[in-house]
């Protein structure tokens, strides 16, 4: 039965697969930089249209604005030619198909295994979710607020489910440690001996 | 608007798909012609910068046919391709820019819920979608087999990585304050007198602004921050290879984002579509009077809103015809060891202030006050409460 949902859901999901599969297909290192980021951007079309506006932006944020800039940008640094073509060993291919085809599997029988997400009734009879209001209660939610969880009847275990905010600074913490630790060990190696300036040349301002 | 349309029996599917055609079609009629004004104006205004007439031949005393002569001009001119060229992405990369560019607009309120899709986070997807532009000149310099094209994409590359850092932290100061991403409700918290403006919260705040229009420059690739072009180094960077319709579409691109970026400082800083005097209010424009009047109070916004961000642009063009451009390693200097931690800083000092003097020193709505009221947050019921 294809009604509006299906019909959008479908316009950003099978774009999402064509350009996965092309990412694989293509030869050209760049044409696949490019074939990964209308992937993602696409599921990040996803994400907006499943309500969840703030997974959407972060989505583009962080995998398509950052991550895969960095990544083109360190492609056309590397790249000889105008157009490179990789050759893929037969071995890789089998090692690729094993990871990929076991994630595929665990995944699939993890969409088929959940019961919610099978029975038709509970998809329809669903209430209706109010798109779009997602950042206030993530923002309470890392300050120690579950608003989803007010309701929860028992004190204690409401306490426990209180907030993000440790693990969030743990992680964001170990993000600086390791940027830090990258840079420090990216950076111009000064020469201790005086016997040659130009290494002792001030640090390259580009990051 | 749609909803509206379905009470007169109108199919539910043609309502909206009509509705979003329109909003579609509203956008990019704003953005054709305010790339066309400004390419005008750049000219004009380049012209009195250097004592020079500017165009004064086409339409008139003041050139106003200018930009639909060039428009013309444009469209006849042959579509160059360089053999080596990658085709596909060749052809791909101006559009990538538009898209990128047009895409803002649809986050962006013109008035108080004049907006295409009001969105929760619409500050943050303004600047997630800002940050995608630089992929269709990386692309364009990649595809073009260039010397000169590629200097310039990488140029960019590092450009906007390097300044999205302190433009996304300028936009958190503002956001921090209203505590709400929400761009239509950062408008209304400027109500009323100009004083009320975001950019006089505090001192921190003043400083913020400029900070925040230097990144803007920057991060759309403006003079004096234009490296990615640099004509007298680079020929014209990623352009070099482009001529004609395509060239034209990146150019729209960056007046377009240009507009969104003074839009966005309009509506975090310098209260929206609030003038300095609440000349609707004032008149009786509102909607508690009558609906109609409403409507005209909100129309007396948009123009506020329009002549703002119109102000922004001239400032930018003001800004190139008058600066040289930086080096590279001057505009990294600039963004790393200048922006950023004056934009830290100033994130602390806005932070302090406001918990120092959550009303601020004149009165005024207090935000942070409102997200300390609790009981508010038991009625926010979220989607997905079994997660444990």
């Amino acid at each position: 039965m294809i009604n509006w949902h299906t019909l959008f859901f479908l316009l950003f999901a099978v774009p999402t697969c064509l350009f996965a599969v092309a990412v694989v297909a293509s030869a050209n290192v760049v044409r696949m930089a490019m074939c990964l980021i209308a992937s993602l951007a696409a599921v990040a079309g996803l994400y907006f249209l499943a309500g969840a506006d703030f997974v959407g932006a972060m989505q583009l944020m962080i995998y398509v604005g950052g991550t895969l800039v960095l990544l083109v940008f360190g492609v056309m640094l590397t790249v000889q030619g105008p157009s490179v073509s990789l050759k893929i060993s037969s071995a890789n291919w089998l090692m690729a198909g094993l990871a990929g085809g076991a994630l595929l599997i665990v995944l699939l029988s993890a969409v088929v295994g959940i019961e919610a997400w099978t029975s038709k009734a509970v998809a329809e009879t669903a209430p209706a979710v109010e798109a779009g209001h997602t950042v206030a209660p993530l923002g309470m939610g890392l300050l120690g607020i579950r608003v989803d969880q007010l309701s929860q009847q028992d004190p204690t275990l409401r306490r426990g489910m209180s907030g993000y905010l440790l693990p969030f600074e743990i992680v964001s913490v170990h993000l600086l440690v390791v940027l830090i630790g990258a840079a420090h060990l990216a950076r111009a190696k000064r020469r201790r001996t005086a016997s040659t300036p130009a290494t002792t040349a001030p640090l390259n301002p580009e990051p | 608007m749609a909803d509206y349309l379905v009470q007169f029996g109108l199919p539910v599917w043609l309502a909206y798909g009509g509705v979003a055609l329109m909003q579609c079609l509203i956008l990019l009629t704003i953005m054709m012609f305010a790339a066309a004004t400004f390419t005008w104006m750049e000219r004009k205004v380049s012209g009195r910068i250097q004592d020079r007439l500017g165009p004064t031949r086409v339409g008139g005393r003041f050139g106003w046919l200018q930009s639909p002569a060039d428009g013309i001009k444009l469209l006849c001119k042959e579509d160059l391709m360089p053999a080596q060229a990658d085709k596909i992405l060749f052809r791909l990369a101006p559009y990538i820019s538009f898209c990128a560019s047009f895409c803002v607009f649809l986050a962006l309120p013109f008035s108080n819920g004049w907006v295409a899709q009001q969105l929760n986070v619409a500050a943050f997807f303004i600047l997630a979608i800002a940050g995608l532009e630089v992929f269709g000149v990386i692309t364009a310099g990649y595809a073009s087999a260039s010397k000169w094209s590629l200097y310039g994409a990488m140029r960019e590359a590092a450009q906007v990585v390097s300044y999205e850092v302190p433009f996304g932290i300028c936009v958190l100061i503002p956001v921090m304050v209203a505590g709400t991403l929400d761009l239509v409700a950062i408008g209304n918290m400027q109500q009323g007198w100009g004083i009320n403006w975001m950019i006089f919260h505090s001192p921190f705040m003043f400083v913020t602004f400029f900070i925040y229009l230097t990144c803007a420059v920057a991060s759309t690739n403006r003079a004096p921050f234009d490296l990615a072009e640099a004509e007298s180094e680079l020929v014209a960077g990623f352009l070099t290879e482009y001529s004609g319709f395509r060239w034209s579409v990146f150019f729209m691109a960056e007046y377009g984002s240009m507009t969104a970026v003074s839009g966005l400082a309009a509506i975090l800083f310098l209260g929206g579509w609030h003038g300095p005097i609440p000349i609707a209010d004032l008149l009786g424009l509102t909607y508690s009077n009558h609906a109609i009047l409403g409507w005209f109070g909100e129309l007396l916004g948009a123009c506020n809103f329009l002549f703002k961000a119109f102000l922004g642009v001239t400032f930018m063009m003001w800004l190139r015809w008058t600066l040289p451009r930086l080096r590279i390693d001057q505009v990294m200097t600039t963004c790393l060891k200048y922006c950023i931690p004056l934009a830290a800083a100033m994130f602390v000092g806005v932070m302090l202030w406001t918990y120092a003097l959550p009303g601020g020193i004149l009165p005024r709505k207090t935000p942070m006050a409102a997200v300390a009221e609790a009981p508010a947050w038991t009625t926010v019921e979220t989607p997905g409460g079994d997660r444990p």
